[in-house]
């Protein structure tokens, strides 16, 4: 039996059989629209990681103050006050592999303007805090070394902060460029506004922000010297590691550390955050994906059951197509096929309706709607191969039946 | 259906190994000393203890007997689907007893047709589908080539009215013509039937040995299987079993099914 007659058979039988044939699909199509669903949203949430940590700039290294070790006890890391504007200068001056540094500081407080008010943060940086940041400025232009140096009463501002308390002007920011508001009691003016950036992957809206020079924050609003982090920015991602050593190196030197102190430090690059994102969410969608696995090997099962009582219902059919010149292989390969066509109906079947659900997943979560092609490709050919193994079986059964036996079937 | 013959013997020669021993005398069917025993449990049941005969071409033999005299074992020896234990069975000149499971597969799709007692078409499937059947497992026959033989071997036993019906639209003697179409369909070299009126009232059966005797006239040789002596004297020839042995072997005196039919009582039946 040529292959299109052997198709013809194998259809004509799914056609003739449209419960069963609906009821094989459905195991498939659940096992592998929870495949595809799953993979794609672990997929989606690992992307919207990325781009949240990439529109924070993949070159950034991040300083941070590190828990100090006094004789065993660990302290607080707010009770440390290890990092200064002196170490943020020495990596300025002194690191080759480093092209913008700038100190954070930031204070918490009520923003007002007029009747509208609202909680926010301000946050201290240099000049160069904006492209170490990745923001633009929508209108207006960033504080100046000059600002810096004088501590100016000036700020750029986020979108959401301009939504919440200057109301009439959110069609037209640029109207908010030279106006005051007060701060903790003390009148900024607005310099510029940035870009709108939207919510990082964590729900955290990145356009709440306000950012003035940090000599302004320490000096105005905390009124000390300490800094809560330095930002940098590698030259490039490939020496992003050799910065994080020299940035390390650096420091230790400027406090004066002894070879067998710890850093009172820690120096952490945007990909080690990413990277450890990523392996937390990689393992969350492994572990979905294997869950739906699960499923799938399920609807597998429910192929070989149902080809098992098909084959042993179709018993006289079987040896009437022997009677009439059928092989054993033309017998095994109709079944083979059968199983196989179902379990491929189910897997298309599947993969619309995985992601369809991914979609609908993906967008309540507010997260990009990631099409994971591998996923559809494995779970395609795990389709045909799950049709095959699991046919095989029933399918062998009916190849090996004697024909006067099968035709005397009741 | 019947088509010329030289292109029937080409097949086998080429297509199978089986040793050939061409017979000038026009036996399609010749088996020598015929055995077939079942092992079951530990006893050995001898269902075919030695039978010889011929069947030539345009034959229309009656394979006779009680029930359990061997005539179903018989049959599906005749029809490839059983080996014998011992003993020769050529058939179109090729010896079945030392073919493969294949080759006897290809035997039957090209040099047999069967007609069952309980028709056994398949469920839910059209007429037409019915006949094509046998031709699907025929690579060399095309598509349109299949519809048109299976047309008109639906024609042949007065069922093209019947093309698009199933199974479970028709009734018993209706199933058997659309089985009787199947197993005419390829051309066989012989037409083996068992027990082919034996689900059908009296009047059916009559329709369906005419029906029978049509074919035959046409030039379908027919081993037919049955218990039933009246149904036998519809036939040509009569070969009688007993308990695995061949009892007797003779020429009948046919009778016209089509006659037999017409003389049945008006009442008889409906
Ligand atoms: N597959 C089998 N296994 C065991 N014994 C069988 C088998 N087929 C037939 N027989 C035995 O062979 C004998 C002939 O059977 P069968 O050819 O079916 O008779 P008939 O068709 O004339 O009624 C019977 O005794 C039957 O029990
Ligand atoms: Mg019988």
């Amino acid at each position: 039996m040529n292959l299109s007659n052997l198709l013809k058979v194998a259809w004509d039988a799914i056609l003739r059989n449209k419960t069963r044939t609906l009821l094989t699909i459905l195991g498939v199509v659940i096992g592998i629209a929870s495949v595809i669903a799953m993979v794609s949203i672990g997929q989606s949430s690992s992307q919207s990681i990325t781009n949240q940590v990439s529109s924070m700039g993949t070159n950034m290294i991040m300083v941070m103050r590190a828990n100090q070790r006094r004789g065993g006890v660990s302290m607080g890391a707010d009770n440390s006050q290890s990092l200064t504007i002196s170490d943020a200068e020495k990596i300025k001056r002194e690191a080759k592999y480093i092209s913008y540094v700038s100190p954070l500081v930031s204070a918490g407080g009520q923003i007002v303007n007029g009747n509208n008010n609202a909680i926010g943060t301000l946050q201290g940086g240099s000049v160069d805090l904006l492209k170490i940041r990745k923001f633009d400025l929508a209108a207006g232009s960033n504080f100046t070394e000059d600002d810096v140096a004088r501590y100016s009463k000036v700020c750029v501002i986020g979108q959401t902060v301009i939504k919440n308390i200057f109301p009439d002007d959110t069609l037209n920011i640029a109207n908010v460029v030279g106006k005051d508001i007060k701060f903790k009691g003390i009148p900024l003016k607005i310099i510029g506004v940035l870009e709108a950036k939207g919510s990082n992957s964590m729900g955290q809206d990145q356009d709440d922000i306000m950012i003035a020079p940090y000599t302004t924050v320490q000096k105005r609003f905390i009124g000390n010297d300490y800094l809560q982090m330095i930002y940098c920015s590698a030259s490039s991602e490939e020496v992003a590691e050799d910065a994080v050593t020299e940035v390390a190196l650096l420091l230790r030197e400027n406090h004066k550390l002894l070879d067998h102190q710890f850093d009172d430090f820690e120096v952490r690059t945007q990909a080690e955050m990413l990277s450890m994102m990523n392996s937390m969410t990689g393992t969350l969608t492994t572990l979905l994906a294997a869950i739906a696995s699960i499923s799938l090997i399920v609807g597998g099962i429910g192929i070989m059951n149902i080809m098992y009582v098909t084959v042993t219902e179709r018993t006289k059919e079987i040896g009437l197509r022997m009677a009439i010149g059928a092989r054993g292989k033309d017998i095994l390969l109709q079944f083979l096929i059968e199983s196989a066509i179902l379990s491929l109906i189910g897997g298309v079947i599947g993969i619309i309706l995985g992601l369809i659900l991914s979609y609908v997943g993906t967008s309540l979560m507010g997260m990009p709607f990631v099409v994971s092609y591998t996923a559809i490709g494995v779970s395609f050919v795990v389709c045909a191969a799950t049709g095959v193994f699991f046919g095989w079986y029933p399918a062998k059964k009916a190849a090996n039946m004697d024909p006067i036996t099968a035709l005397r079937y009741e | 259906m019947v088509r010329a013959d030289k292109k029937k013997n080409t097949f086998m020669s080429e297509t199978t190994n089986g040793s050939t021993a061409k017979n000038d005398n026009q036996s399609i069917i010749r088996i020598e000393d015929l055995k077939r025993d079942f092992i079951v449990g530990s006893e050995t049941v001898h269902a075919l203890r030695g039978v010889t005969f011929n069947i030539n071409k345009g034959e229309f033999v009656a394979i006779m007997g009680t029930s359990g005299s061997g005539k179903s074992t018989m049959l599906n020896i005749l029809g490839c689907l059983d080996k014998p234990t011992s003993g020769h069975y050529y058939i179109d000149g090729v010896d079945a007893a030392v073919c493969s499971k294949d080759q006897l597969a290809e035997i039957r799709n090209k040099k047999i047709g069967f007609v069952f007692q309980s028709y056994n078409l398949l469920p839910r499937t059209t007429s037409i589908e019915q006949v094509e059947l046998p031709l699907l497992y025929n690579s060399n026959i095309s598509a349109k080539e299949r519809r048109e033989r299976a047309e008109h071997a639906l024609e042949l036993v007065g069922m093209a009215n019947r093309a698009n019906h199933t199974p479970n639209q028709m009734s018993g003697g209706q199933q058997q013509r659309i089985a009787i179409a199947r197993a005419i369909v390829n051309d066989p070299v012989i037409l083996l039937a068992d027990e082919a009126t034996g689900n059908l009232d009296t009047r059916t059966s009559y329709e369906i040995m005419s029906l029978f005797q049509k074919l035959n006239s046409q030039g379908v040789t027919i081993g037919f299987v049955t218990h039933e002596p009246d149904i036998a004297l519809f036939t040509k020839r009569q070969v009688m079993l007993r308990d695995g042995k061949m009892m007797k072997d003779n020429l009948v005196d046919t009778q016209s099914a089509q006659a037999a039919l017409e003389a049945l009582p008006a009442s008889s039946d409906y």
